[in-house]
């Protein structure tokens, strides 16, 4: 049994707290009028807070109208006179920062659980004879889901309560002036909206648990029908994972620009999860391992792990420049003011997640010998990771901050709370059951893999 | 190199792997192994150094990405930088994503094609060559070990016998 180090919750406790302060801080210090949000992007113009910044505002300065990173929320307003509008555009874009910030850690946070979930169902399916060794850590990470799920649902609902601007199309004034948004009305209306999230929320969740329980089960049991069971579940699961996760990716990422869309969008989050998620897994099986908890795991299942994340960030990478390039190539002005909006206000992030996602690990993941030194994967893990916040920070926040984006106290305090709240959930459920499974019909192989 | 071998036959890798391993424990140096197919762990047991194959590749896929970018840089950019449906070619870097699908693939090309014709010359094979193989079986269903002898052929003979080798020849090597 693991026993949960006092330290690691000690530290995931001082994590939350802090996270919550700066969070708090966040939304304290949004803007609640105008003047306000005026005065917020003035003063940081004036200490010449980050080039890139100051010269965007300027030029939205221009009555010319909004840069293409912002039109599509306040075309209702535009005839009104640029001005006020794009006040309270700014407004809105700064009112909306704590709240991008809650919601991008959130989501990055759960969709880590949600990508070990499907990689436990394939493990399952594909009846792999390396894993099962894994399979509590994997178990201990899909805990997540529950807490995680919730959070992001009730940061849903609270956006379908206006208690922020961060999907447009559910501001009813919008859609009225919106031809296109009343089009999509059809799919895109509040209440489906949140029909939606309960049944995906709902399935994971329930594979989720009904699998640990047979996982559970089958250790006490004498013959394998826990396990069969578990292995048609997994099968199942797995369907509906591809047709959900999918449509997630639409309803609480892709919505987000509601102008716009893309048909491999889905794939494209499910690769950054499924990532996400495979780092993770290596990550606390070396911690636990380090600690003297998992013995049995030798270097070839971090081998077998460091091979999945070398290769799956290469198929996050040619999803992403897949997407891309498509859009770049044929340039047709609806789909491409994505980029443009991207490629103008978050250069950096943009570029430097394309680094750490790809570049990075290509090379440091490559050498066969590299994925069996422990620290190495790890090195590599964090910068995977930090890479993946980047993406989900890079598709929600130019949607709702736009040009006002920063990384400050909101999304590094989002970051500390729900890594925080990750770490003591997915340790805590650690030691509720053996980290080995006992009867397991491949346990044998799997504790004798050798590569 | 001796110009006797003493060349044990085995009808199972099992038995060929202890019998390598115990050779080995008795410090004579095995010259050849010939196996009808690809036993597991028999290079360890051997004591062959690892392949450096891998590094050639990526080496070669170096070089299939710069002969890639150096090819349209100078096609597309500074030989004739036509305004082809409004691609921006004034710079390399501008009109890259256009360029990445050939950039992949003649990196791959480039690491795949030459590393093979690595491996055909350093492991010796090409059309028309002499196969190199002491005995037929040893395509089918035997494994053969080949050990040169210096003056030690009996207690060589003896030592392998107790191996479980199937047949021992002792010949003069050709060449």
């Amino acid at each position: 049994m693991y026993t949960f180090s006092n330290r690691l919750k000690i530290g995931s406790f001082i994590a939350m707290g802090l996270g919550l302060i700066f969070l708090a801080i966040g939304f304290v210090s949004a803007p609640s009028t105008v003047e306000e949000a005026k005065a917020i992007v003035a003063s940081a113009h004036g200490d010449g807070h980050g080039g890139g910044h100051a010269e965007a505002v300027e030029e939205h300065g221009g009555s010319q109208g909004h840069g293409e990173a912002a039109a599509h929320s306040t075309e209702a307003a535009h005839d009104e006179g640029h001005d006020a509008a794009h006040d309270e555009h700014l407004l809105h874009q700064l009112q909306n920062r704590p709240w991008a910030a809650l919601y991008v850690a959130a989501f990055f946070f759960f969709m880590i659980a949600l990508g070990v979930l499907a990689f436990y169902a394939i493990q399952r399916a594909a009846q792999a004879g390396w894993s099962p060794l894994l399979f509590r850590v994997m178990e201990g990470i899909t805990a997540y889901l529950v807490p995680g799920g919730i959070i992001v649902f009730v940061i849903l609902v609270l956006s379908v309560l206006h208690m922020n601007h961060m999907f447009v199309w559910m501001d009813a004034e919008v859609v009225a002036h919106d031809e296109l948004l009343q089009g999509k009305a059809g799919y895109l209306n509040p209440t489906f909206f949140l029909i939606r999230a309960a049944i995906f929320l709902g399935g994971w969740i329930f594979y989720r648990e009904y699998s640990r329980k047979l996982s559970l089960a089958q250790d006490e049991s004498d013959d394998n029908s826990n396990f069969v069971k578990n292995f048609r579940w997994s099968a199942a699961f797995l369907v509906f994972y591809l047709v959900t996760e999918s449509m997630m990716s639409w309803d609480w990422i892709m919505s987000l620009d509601p102008h716009w869309f893309s048909t491999l969008f889905g794939w494209y989050v499910f690769a950054s999860m499924f990532v996400s998620g495979i780092t993770v897994i290596a990550m606390v099986s070396i911690y636990l391992k380090s600690r003297g908890y998992l013995e049995v795991v030798n270097d070839s299942h971090i081998h077998d792990l460091a091979k999945f994340m070398f290769g799956i960030s290469i198929f996050w990478t040619y999803l992403w420049f897949a997407q891309f390039m498509l859009i770049w190539y044929a340039d047709i002005p609806e789909e491409v003011t994505y980029y443009v909006a991207r490629f103008q206000d978050y250069k950096l992030p943009f570029f430097g997640m394309l680094v750490m996602n790809f570049v990075f690990p290509l090379l440091v993941l490559m050498n066969s010998d590299y994925k069996r030194v422990n620290w190495f994967v790890i090195m590599a893990g964090i910068v995977v990771l930090l890479g993946h916040y980047l993406d989900v920070y890079i598709m929600v926040m130019p949607a709702t901050v736009g040009d006002q984006w920063h990384i400050g106290l909101p999304e590094i305090g989002g970051i500390l709370f729900f890594g925080g709240l990750f770490v003591f959930w997915v340790f805590n459920t650690l030691t509720k059951a053996p980290l080995l499974p006992k009867r397991n019909p491949f346990i044998e192989e799997s504790r004798h893999f050798h590569y | 190199m001796a110009s006797k071998v003493i060349q044990a036959l085995y009808n199972d890798d099992d038995v060929l792997m202890h019998a390598v391993k115990k050779v080995r424990a008795e410090h004579h140096h095995i010259e050849e192994v010939y196996t009808p197919f690809p036993v597991h762990g028999l290079d360890k047991a051997m004591g062959l150094a690892d392949t450096r194959i891998a590094i050639t590749s990526f080496m070669y896929g170096c070089l299939g990405l710069i002969v890639a970018i150096v090819m349209m840089n100078y096609i597309m950019i500074e030989d004739w930088p036509q305004d082809i449906g409004g691609k921006p070619s004034f710079s390399y870097l501008e009109n890259m994503p256009a360029f990445v699908p050939i950039m992949f693939e003649m990196t791959v090309f480039f690491a795949a094609h030459l590393m093979v014709i690595t491996f055909y010359l350093r492991s010796r094979m090409w059309p028309f060559k002499k196969a190199e193989n002491p005995d037929k079986r040893t395509t089918d269903d035997h494994f053969l070990m080949e050990i040169g002898v210096h003056d030690n052929e009996k207690e060589l003979t003896d030592l392998l016998w107790e191996t479980g080798a199937v047949e021992i020849n002792v010949t003069e090597k050709e060449s």
